[in-house]
């Protein structure tokens, strides 16, 4: 167990779980504080034969991983907030050309240049809607190292499997905090393959017809088939369409293949729920400092319990409705001004007792920023 | 070359004493962009918009709650700086017209790194230089991204060490060389594009004011020895800056309207560029046949600059 021993921070992390999940490809540009990923794998993924390289902006990250990827690379990019704004275009082609790929995102204060070197959580909804038009994507979150590891060979796995681009939601706080990293033994957490088509050499292949089970077999781009890649609507030779039945049938598959698997996509962990009158919802960082709180109240007797999100796209809304219809009143944790408060909102029953405790400052929220909240819902405080 | 007849030009006494750029910033030691920027703007004079581009200048003169910039000065994204420029420029322009403010020479500058410059920022620059826009952009080329902590950049020379192209087992350092800006910008047929160099102050500075007194755009390129990330001592920046002349590294030269002219002579021969890298832990691994190999591609690159120096004639020459 000791040599799996490592102490490092989250973004190192990330680094390890994306090596461990078979990445061989990254494109990337410098951008605080994501920049140690792009550091570290210029160093690592030479000496494992993959491929890294800094291009020359943003854009040119998003769209370098979208080709290794059809070519049949796994790859990622890391960003921050304004290279997360320019890279949104691209994004919306992954959807919409299905290309696997994983996009870190750790996040600082925004707008604009906002604040580099701060934490905060204000790209939730970004990650969601950044991209134009209609879709669905998945996103991922962490509040420590372990978890960091999880959720980045999680992305690989979905971005696989669903054969779209997965977000991972990293913040400041969660990518600069060294703390213990236990190395997982190769094969302890599965890993996805790339799934590739059974279609022989000279024989039509298809690159968008789902098979039975709504996956989509890959073919090496520029390998032994020749298909058609576009941005467009398209049928399932690749080929534009706007025909109004062939749209409509892209535009469902595209959002039914992860809206239809939010059950199977949900990560999310649960503290002292059972029994809990209170419940915080946090993610990312924000859900360590609820952790402390709850754990704190505890021991003074009060039933405060946490469930912590780690898949904030497709929204679990189902598992966070069950989850609070027992509890007196529900406290979101987050650090901005509410944007998984509003999912919350509407997942819930009652969402007057949906209560919100941010920290939007730059600084980290503290147990007091929750305790006061809470205090003054318990009718303690004023 | 030609020093006689700038002659008067060359006197330190005939420099602006104001000072547009104020001390207090928190640039490292031996910090030569910030020199380069006091001295840009003794050039420009007070008249001047600046649009900063995100980057090291712009972090070290806006420590909050203090600013070093004496004059208007605006902080974009990273990859704008020159379409703002260009857009407080096509501003000053229409209230001119219309009279709504005095009609004064004020000159827009975008001023940014060299990734600002090379490399995402490249599509802005191009675009306002090819809209021929009344405006200057400075570029301060320190060779890699300094401010999110050396990583390469387009303008990181052959060989050199950043985090993100570390020498090792499998490489020796940045693979390529440096994009030659400068020759891009002449293809955009500006009329004034030069390379400058703070180790050379009145040759900075003169070049500057000669942009400054141009209507349309022009570029300067000016090198900023980065002691912090080319990991050298910081009580050299003005010899390192020296050597990049002398080495035949950088050349300092300008091209206006078309014709190529070397502004500060180099020695003959030319210093070894060993004397130059080995005063630099970003070239501390470079093997002999590597620094072979830099030697003859400065070599090759200041024989392909003396050969227009040489032969391209102007644009009134040529008819």
């Amino acid at each position: 167990m000791k040599k799996n021993l490592l102490f490092v921070q989250g973004n190192e992390a990330c680094v390890e779980a994306a090596l461990y999940a078979g990445l061989e490809f990254f494109a990337g540009y410098p951008i605080t504080p994501s920049t140690e990923i792009a550091e570290l794998l210029s160093y690592r993924l030479p000496k494992k034969g993959g491929k890294f390289i800094q291009m020359e902006d943003e854009i040119s990250s998003m769209c370098a991983i979208i080709g290794a990827s059809l070519t049949g690379k796994k790859v990622m990019t890391a960003t921050s907030g304004p290279g997360f704004s320019l890279k949104q275009e691209a994004i919306g082609f992954a959807v919409m050309t299905e290309t696997p790929c994983v996009i870190v995102n750790v996040q600082r204060g925004g707008p604009s240049t906002g604040l580099p070197t701060s934490v905060s959580q204000g790209d939730i909804m970004q990650a969601r809607w950044g991209t134009h038009g209609e879709h669905a994507i998945i996103t991922l979150t962490a509040s420590n190292n372990q978890d960091v590891f999880a959720m980045t060979v999680e992305a690989f796995n979905l971005s696989e499997t669903f054969r779209s681009p997965v977000i991972l939601l990293f913040d400041e706080v969660v990518a600069h905090t060294r703390e213990r990293l236990i190395m997982p033994e190769p094969g302890e957490i599965s890993v996805v393959k790339r799934l590739r088509t059974s279609v022989k050499e000279g024989t039509d292949y298809h690159p968008y017809l789902p098979r039975e089970d709504g996956r989509l077999p890959m073919s090496d781009f520029g390998g032994v088939h020749r298909y058609n890649v576009t941005g467009l609507m398209h049928d399932m030779w690749g080929f534009p369409s706007d025909n109004p039945k062939i749209v409509y049938g892209l535009m469902h598959h595209l959002v039914d293949k992860i809206e239809g698997h939010t059950k199977e996509i949900t990560r999310i962990k649960e503290f002292f729920i059972e029994d809990a009158e209170y419940l915080l919802i946090s993610y990312g960082s924000s859900a360590r400092t609820a952790l402390h709180v709850v754990e704190n109240r505890r021991a003074r007797g009060e039933k405060v319990g946490l469930l912590e999100i780690q898949t904030l796209w497709p929204f679990p809304a189902d598992t966070v409705r069950k989850r609070c219809a027992s509890v007196n009143c529900v406290i979101v944790v987050e650090m901005n001004m509410g944007q998984i408060l509003h999912e919350v909102k509407k997942a819930v029953d009652d969402p007057d007792k949906v209560f919100l405790a941010n920290q939007i400052n730059g600084s980290f929220i503290t147990p007091t920023d929750i305790l006061n909240i809470l205090r003054i819902i318990q009718g303690k405080g004023s | 070359m030609s020093i006689v007849e700038n002659f008067d030009l060359y006197a330190p006494r005939l420099i602006d004493k104001g000072e547009y750029f104020s001390m207090g910033h928190t640039g490292c030691a031996g910090c030569g962009e910030a020199l380069a920027t006091r001295l840009v703007l003794k050039g420009l004079g007070k008249d001047t918009i600046v649009s900063n581009a995100t980057g090291c200048l712009e972090i070290i003169s806006s420590r909050y709650p203090t600013t070093a910039w004496e004059i208007p000065w605006i902080h974009v994204a990273f990859e704008n700086a020159a379409a703002v420029a260009a857009g407080v420029e096509s501003g000053l322009k229409a209230l001119r017209r219309k009279g709504r403010i005095p009609d004064r020479d004020v000159k827009s500058v975008s001023m940014a790194g060299d990734g600002g410059t090379a490399d995402i920022g490249l599509q802005a620059l191009s675009g306002a230089m090819e809209r021929g826009h009344d405006m200057i952009h400075v570029c301060y080329d320190n060779e890699a991204y300094m401010n999110t902590g050396i990583q390469r950049s387009s303008q990181t020379p052959f060989g050199a060490w950043s985090t993100t192209s570390p020498p090792g087992e499998v490489s020796f350092g940045q693979r390529t060389w440096k994009k030659n800006i400068p020759e891009i910008m002449v293809a955009h047929n500006v009329a004034y594009v030069a390379t400058a160099n703070p180790s050379y102050p009145l040759d900075l500075i003169r070049k500057v004011e000669k942009a400054r007194k141009l209507k349309g755009p022009s570029y300067i390129h000016c090198l900023s020895v980065c002691p912090t990330g080319w990991r050298m001592d910081s009580s050299l920046t003005i010899k390192v800056g020296r050597l990049a002349l002398e080495t035949g590294i950088f050349p300092l030269y300008e091209v206006e309207n078309g014709k190529y002219r070397i502004t500060v002579d180099m020695p003959e021969p030319l210093r070894p560029v060993e004397d130059y890298l080995k005063l630099q832990g970003r070239f501390r691994h470079l093997r002999p046949d590597k620094i072979e190999e830099i030697q003859a591609r400065v070599n090759l690159e200041i024989k392909k600059l003396m050969n227009k120096v040489n032969y391209i004639q102007s644009w009134e020459e040529l008819g």
